[in-house]
């Protein structure tokens, strides 16, 4: 696979500034309504309110009501409507409030919004972007911290990307309203308020496209959305006991980019996988089955996986257990290594 | 009374009566701050149609279709059952402040709506409720502290809902809409509805719980669609608190909430939801409807949510202080009590007996939910399938040992695994 090349925009001339996560969305979402008036903003509580996250915070007010909805309390009509604006010519970025409340719209997004462009031969194309907070780790009630990105990964007709800083936010939810493809946009909702410097004039890679947060030689760790940052501080404890990791941030779920984390196991001999959804049939066992295919003569293990459970998300008293963490991230390297 | 009262395709007075009604059509999206200011969202008039039977001042009045032959002791225990259950909630609300509840749902101003809705129910009754239903939870029997634990992240509910005839509380909106419907439906198919027999008593109905929010959404439509085609025992019991987190009841509707039902073919009537008699009365009527396979029927109960959506939720980023300061004037507890005094029903004994049973409550409440153990690590593992799953036993066993791995290397384990 070829290695993905640095796009530079250039046009703006904001200076280098501090934003987190959030901002980082929220300043996207401003660009994008700025440069191109058929950008839409529709969801439960995102005008008023700004969205339960802020992320929207102030877009209606500078806006109006008629580019940021506060649509009735409906998912399938949240995605279904957007689906047919997008077939009029909008483009509308749909925000679910919370991981587990897709499942109304999932009849949408299967039936209606992945198969437009196939079915019609590319006559019409649905640009839309439904952003979803996911994951755990907020002690939140049940459906409020689920990972459900595998199910989206496996339908084809969607791309399911997943940011795990805020320089990624900022610029793949503006490559996400631009592409002409549906997107699921995964938000990591426990990173939200992580924090790093944003230079809107630096080059940035393009939306689907993995790469390497961390060079290392003993073994390749790939991951991404909140689980990120677990393994880059899982990275430096392995330090400690004299372990080089590589950290590969996935970004794009669909379609993977493989390249970075092929060449990284050829010369690493090791891969884990790490991601908070359960494991059977995930997103990571799709790494863990085309790495070993790609890579199979330069394994000196196993590829390992950490995951969530393959049960439901359990009472958030439970959640750290379930959660993968930097033990667990380190556990699963030393075996690597032991193997 | 017959519910064609309602499901008649039109009075030859409904387009008066619609005019008169003057609830706004809230044809436009939003309405303006200069409008919610001068009442014209209407959220503290419920229109004509409201059924009401205690005024705010906690003045016994009659109404032409419903009334109820209700005695000095069920009122006294509808005040008791309010107090109690709004202690609760406060606590919760407290508790959660203090950190020891990761979020609380607050209760506040629905406490009529719920205890008469609740005390309509007979034990063989089912309820399907939202998350907000603490007061129904109380009228079937749950005591308060069983809902801590969906709070306080150790379970997602403890009630049986077998044995306490009510379902666990359901997050994703609507969704329990149609779960009631299938229910109730179960019910009618077992024969337990219309028996004028022996024991017509044991004639069931189901009730299910949810708020204005949740009426956008297709599984309440589908649940109300299902409902009308089998005549399923089923009540809805939407309570419109105004608010769906920042979204106002013209977000979801051009039309009263309660006028829904005559596009489905059932009745549906709008009931003062701070008014625990004529929620108590209109909730009656339709479980003994219901009962008696007239159903479905929906209830709109007309009240306000005078807490935020949740303590997660800034209500001040999105609703003006007048309309709250409005709707306090319409308390639920303070018109009863209005009227049992007015009425010398209860005396300051009684009152001062509640009280310090809510105290005694409050302080149970807090002591049960400080002192919760933490849930087992193999706790995650249980009950997922009702045949063990070998993927799930595995894992189960994988991460078990993992942990003791950190008891044996003397590191403490509740440190080490986060």
């Amino acid at each position: 696979m070829a290695a993905p090349t640095m796009e530079s925009t250039g046009s703006s001339t904001t200076p280098t500034q501090t934003i987190t996560i959030a901002k980082g969305l929220n300043n996207a979402l401003r660009n994008a309504m700025e440069r191109d008036p058929k950008v839409l903003v529709m969801g439960e509580d995102v005008g008023k309110l700004g969205g339960v996250f802020r992320v929207t915070d102030g877009l209606q007010k500078d806006f109006g009501e008629h580019r940021v909805l506060d649509t009735p309390l409906a998912e399938s009509g949240i995605i279904g409507t957007a689906i047919g604006l997008a077939m009029r010519g909008f483009r509308p970025v749909c925000e679910i409030q919370f991981d587990g409340f897709i499942f109304p719209g999932f009849d949408q997004i299967v039936s209606q919004l992945s198969k437009m462009h196939y079915r019609t031969q590319g006559k019409v194309k649905v640009p839309l972007v439904i952003r979803v907070p996911f994951g755990g780790g907020i002690g939140a009630v049940e459906h409020h911290s689920e990972s459900p990105e595998s199910l989206f990964a496996h339908v084809a007709g969607l791309k399911v990307v997943s940011c795990s800083n805020p320089v990624d936010a900022y610029w793949m939810l503006q490559q996400a309203i631009d592409s002409d493809d549906p997107v699921l946009f995964f938000e990591p909702k426990r990173r939200y308020w992580e924090k790093a410097e944003l230079d809107p004039t630096a080059e940035h890679l393009p939306m689907i496209s993995s790469a390497v947060l961390r060079t290392g030689s003993d073994v390749t760790v790939a991951t991404y959305g909140p689980t990120v940052k677990t393994c880059m501080e899982a990275a430096t404890a392995a330090e400690e006991d004299g372990n080089d990791v590589e950290v590969v941030d996935l970004r794009s779920l669909s379609p993977l980019d493989l390249g970075p984390v092929a060449e990284s196991v050829r010369r690493t001999g090791r891969l884990v996988v790490v991601s908070e959804s359960p494991p059977e049939s995930s997103v990571t066992s799709e790494v863990a089955t085309r790495i070993q295919q790609e890579c199979f003569y330069s394994l000196e293990a196993p590829v390992l996986r950490v995951n969530g459970f393959d049960t439901p998300y359990p009472p958030s008293k439970l959640e750290e257990g379930y959660l993968p963490d930097l033990d667990r991230v380190l556990d699963a390297v030393d075996r690597s290594l032991a193997y | 009374m017959s519910p064609e009262h309602w499901t008649r395709p039109s009075r030859p007075d409904d387009r008066d009566r619609l005019a008169d009604t003057a609830v706004p059509a809230a044809t436009s999206a939003t309405p303006t701050r200069e409008q919610v200011i001068a009442g014209l969202r209407a959220t503290s008039e419920g229109g004509a149609d409201l059924v009401q039977l205690l005024t705010p001042e906690g003045q016994r009045v009659s109404h032409p279709d419903f009334d109820i032959d209700i005695t000095d002791e069920q009122l006294r225990g509808m005040y008791r059952d309010m107090v109690l259950v709004r202690r609760a909630d406060r606590e919760g609300n407290a508790l959660q402040r203090q950190g020891q509840l990761g979020i609380w749902v607050p209760l506040l101003g629905q406490e009529a709506a719920q205890i008469g809705a609740g005390r309509a129910m007979r034990p063989q009754d089912m309820a399907f409720p939202s998350y907000r239903e603490h007061g129904v939870a109380w009228c079937r029997g749950i005591d308060p502290t069983e809902l801590l634990g969906i709070f306080r992240g150790t379970d997602h509910g403890s009630w049986d809902p077998n044995e306490t005839g009510m379902s666990l509380y359901t997050i994703v909106i609507g969704n329990q809409c149609v779960n009631a419907t299938g229910y109730a439906m179960g019910q009618k198919f077992d024969g337990k509805v219309g028996n004028s027999g022996d024991d017509p008593a044991s004639n069931e109905a189901t009730m299910v719980f949810f708020g204005d929010g949740a009426t956008s959404q297709g599984d309440v439509h589908e649940g109300m669609v299902w409902a009308s085609v089998y005549d399923a025992p089923v009540v809805f019991f939407c309570q419109n608190n105004q608010w769906a987190i920042s979204e106002p009841t013209e977000r979801q509707s051009r039309v009263p909430l309660y006028e829904r039902a005559k596009g489905y073919g059932f009745p549906g009537i709008r009931v003062d939801g701070n008014d625990v008699l004529a929620s108590l009365a209109v909730s009656q009527w339709a479980m003994n409807e219901a009962r008696q396979g007239n159903g479905p029927l929906l209830i709109e109960a007309f009240t306000y949510r005078m807490d935020a959506h949740t303590t997660s939720d800034d209500a001040t980023r999105y609703r003006l202080d007048d309309e709250l300061e409005a709707w306090k004037l319409k308390d639920p507890i303070e018109r009863l009590r209005a009227h049992l005094l007015r009425e010398e029903i209860a005396d300051q004994e009684f009152f001062d007996g509640v009280d310090s049973e809510a105290d005694e409550l409050a302080a149970r409440f807090r002591e049960f939910c400080v002192n919760m153990p933490e849930p087992p690590p193999e706790r995650m593992f249980s009950a997922v399938y009702a045949e063990e799953s070998p993927v799930v036993a595995a894992q189960r066993e994988d991460y078990l040992n993992y942990l003791a791995g950190f008891a044996d290397s003397g590191h403490d384990t509740e440190g080490s695994v986060r």
